[in-house]
């Protein structure tokens, strides 16, 4: 049965894997997001499933970790904030160009450097862009509730099996902290099947040995390679776009907004509402595979866009490059750890309408 | 005695293990690395372990040990490869583990991954072939680098002063409760290979009995990096490496020798 639960994102999240059949997880301590391991070990899911749970070295021997595991076609995943994650960058790199599937949460805080441990989304470049060395994508799912936290750790893993590619979920420290209701899925089985056409069980009569690696020395080789996963990123841009719309049939302006600043912008789009502004929002639940088909559309039809994110601009470029130049699109966003009321993001469209 | 007869089974003195693949190695002639991995994989053969060992390879010279070691294995990146044998033992305690690094790999980049897989104690083996030097990126200095002795980025040799001291890394890790078994070797000598092979066996057979953390250390030869004739590495390795980094074991069933 379901179960409904007040919980913190964070505690979602570690809920989840124990639910979704994780089979490990390694982490390592960073505000705002300590409380998935913290819950973990004080959840024992060794008992309640078998599931590992392993306080690593490092970020870098944590993802380390999960490269080792995952290449045995186990289901794994670790968490962190910004300053973590970006140590993990190289692990990543690996897991993608091994084409390894498993599941990396990033809590966001402000940056850079140490930055502050307050909520951020500053990160949007290092997760739908690539993040490590060489040319590669995750797929980026962005939850905006602690139901959100919880489902998408499902979907996560679901999506990593599918296409064997990472999957980051891009959260902040607001979604991370804050408690909401969560309706809790049923307990998932752990996995017992491991697909032998790739993963490093110790060979058996009937396979040859398995290989897990990254690297071909032959350039050729190494482009037929970089071919295939590119196809694998155009087949889950086709596949896997989600996006939430909100009052966006008769919309004159968007907002474009993810996370806790498509909260905020919910909150603007009444207001504008209520002004008589015909505002709407479009979420995008997927970062990587960006809506970019969706956006073209409606810029078909819409006056304006306004990318409103906790960073000094990043997800605006996306959103001009799939509106390409048809309609004006600017950014708003409070950065570097303060969160944006929804006055102020009222107060930015209204300012773009006079001055347009 | 004719060809014909010598070729005859019953008088085969030596046969390449199973576990040897027939890809032509692509060490430099003369490098112990092939010895090394010929070594393991005998070993994992005659304890009957193949199917259900899973290998680590480093960033190294040795980066395609899974070219040659026909058993399933993982690539791991540099210094990294105690966290990716340590995620892999977790999900498969029953399994067999083993990472195969360089100086470079487990004693510099890695060494909070060596230091902390050792001090968890996780039931791996660890083979670890120092050779004083950075093999595979043409020469450079290592951790283990000898005082005085000159690479490519210590070319008027290594002054401890400002480069600091060849680390000692398996004494190191032999302090550690987490560590069963530590041993160093050498394969430069038929007499040596085959202390070396049991010493693996020893760390195969303590996995086996779920011990702990075993290491074993070969001393080895780099003649392209340090300059030398094959012959003439080996004899410059006797005289300059053993003396610093003498032979033998250094921790067994848990008791470090000597104290
Ligand atoms: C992160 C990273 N830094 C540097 C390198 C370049 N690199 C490749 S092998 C190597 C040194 C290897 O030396 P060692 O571990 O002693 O092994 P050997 O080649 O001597 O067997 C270095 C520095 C790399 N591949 N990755
Ligand atoms: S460079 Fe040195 S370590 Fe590498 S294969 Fe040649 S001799 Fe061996």
């Amino acid at each position: 049965m379901s179960e409904l639960k007040l919980m913190k994102g964070n505690e979602a999240v570690a809920e989840a894997a124990i639910r979704a059949g994780a089979d490990a997880y390694f982490g390592y301590p960073i505000t705002p997001q300590s409380e998935v391991l913290e819950y973990l070990m004080s959840e024992q899911p060794e008992k309640r499933t078998g599931m590992i749970v392993l306080q690593a070295e490092s970020e870098v021997a944590a993802i380390n970790m999960v490269y080792g595991a995952a290449g045995t076609g186990k289901r794994v995943m670790t968490s962190s904030s910004s300053p973590g994650i970006s140590l993990k960058q190289e692990g990543i790199s690996y897991i993608a160009g091994a084409e390894l599937p498993c599941l990396i949460v990033n809590v966001v805080r402000g940056g850079p450097g140490l930055g502050t441990i307050q909520p951020s989304q500053a990160d949007y470049f290092q997760s739908t862009k690539g993040g490590g060395h060489g040319d590669y994508r995750l797929i980026v799912l962005a939850p905006a509730s602690v139901q959100e936290m919880s489902d998408f750790v499902k979907l996560g893993f679901e999506l990593a099996f599918k296409y064997r590619n990472p999957v980051l979920m891009l959260s902040d420290g607001v979604i991370g902290q804050m408690m909401e209701k969560v309706e809790l899925f049923d307990q998932q089985p752990r996995l017992d099947y491991f697909d032998p056409a790739w993963t490093t069980t110790g060979k058996t009569d009937d396979r040859g040995r398995n290989i897990i690696t990254s690297l071909d020395l032959d350039p050729y080789l190494m482009e037929k390679h970089n071919q295939m996963l590119q196809a694998k990123y155009r087949k889950i841009e086709e596949l896997e776009v989600r996006v939430e719309e909100i009052m966006i049939e008769d919309a004159e302006y968007i907002f474009v907004a993810y996370g806790s600043s498509a909260r905020i912008s919910q909150k603007a789009v009444e207001l504008a509402r209520a002004k008589g502004i015909k505002a709407g929002l479009l979420r995008p639940k997927t970062l990587f595979p960006f809506p970019k088909r969706i956006i073209s559309e409606l810029a078909d039809r819409v006056k304006g866009f306004l990318s409103v994110e906790m960073s000094a601009g990043q997800m605006v470029e996306d959103v001009r490059l799939a509106v390409n130049g048809k309609v004006w699109v600017e950014h708003f966003g409070r950065y570097g750890g303060v969160v944006h009321s929804p006055n102020e993001v009222l107060d930015a469209l209204e300012n773009l309408i006079e001055k347009k | 005695m004719d060809i014909k007869d010598i070729i005859k089974p019953e008088n085969k003195v030596y046969s390449k293990t199973s576990l040897m693949t027939d890809n032509a190695l692509s060490y430099c002639p003369g490098c112990g690395h092939g010895t090394a991995h010929r070594i393991v994989m005998e070993v994992i053969e005659e304890m009957g372990i193949a199917h259900d060992t899973i290998g680590v390879a480093p960033v190294g010279c040795s980066v395609l040990a899974y070219d040659f070691m026909d058993i399933d294995m993982t690539q791991a990146a540099h210094g990294r490869a105690p966290a990716v044998a340590t995620g892999i033992k977790r999900l498969w305690p029953d399994k067999f583990v083993f990472t195969y690094q360089g100086d470079g790999d487990l004693a510099a980049i890695g060494t909070a991954e060596t230091i902390h897989a050792c001090n968890r104690g996780e039931n791996i083996v660890i083979i670890f072939v120092n050779n004083g030097i950075y093999g595979m990126t043409g020469g450079q200095m290592a951790p283990t680098t000898l005082g005085g002795m000159k690479s490519s980025t210590s070319p008027f040799g290594r002054d401890i002063g400002t480069m600091g001291n060849p680390i000692k890394m398996t004494e190191l890790v032999a302090n550690l409760p987490g560590v069963y078994f530590a041993s160093r070797q050498a394969v430069h000598k038929p007499s040596n290979v085959r202390k070396a092979k049991k010493a693996i066996r020893q760390a195969f057979e303590n996995q086996k009995e779920k011990k702990g953390l075993s290491i074993v250390e070969i001393v080895s030869n780099c003649n392209s990096g340090w300059k030398m004739a094959p012959v003439q590495s080996n004899i410059w390795m006797e005289e300059n490496m053993f003396p610093y980094y003498p032979l033998g074991d250094i921790k067994v069933d848990d008791v470090i020798l000597g104290k």
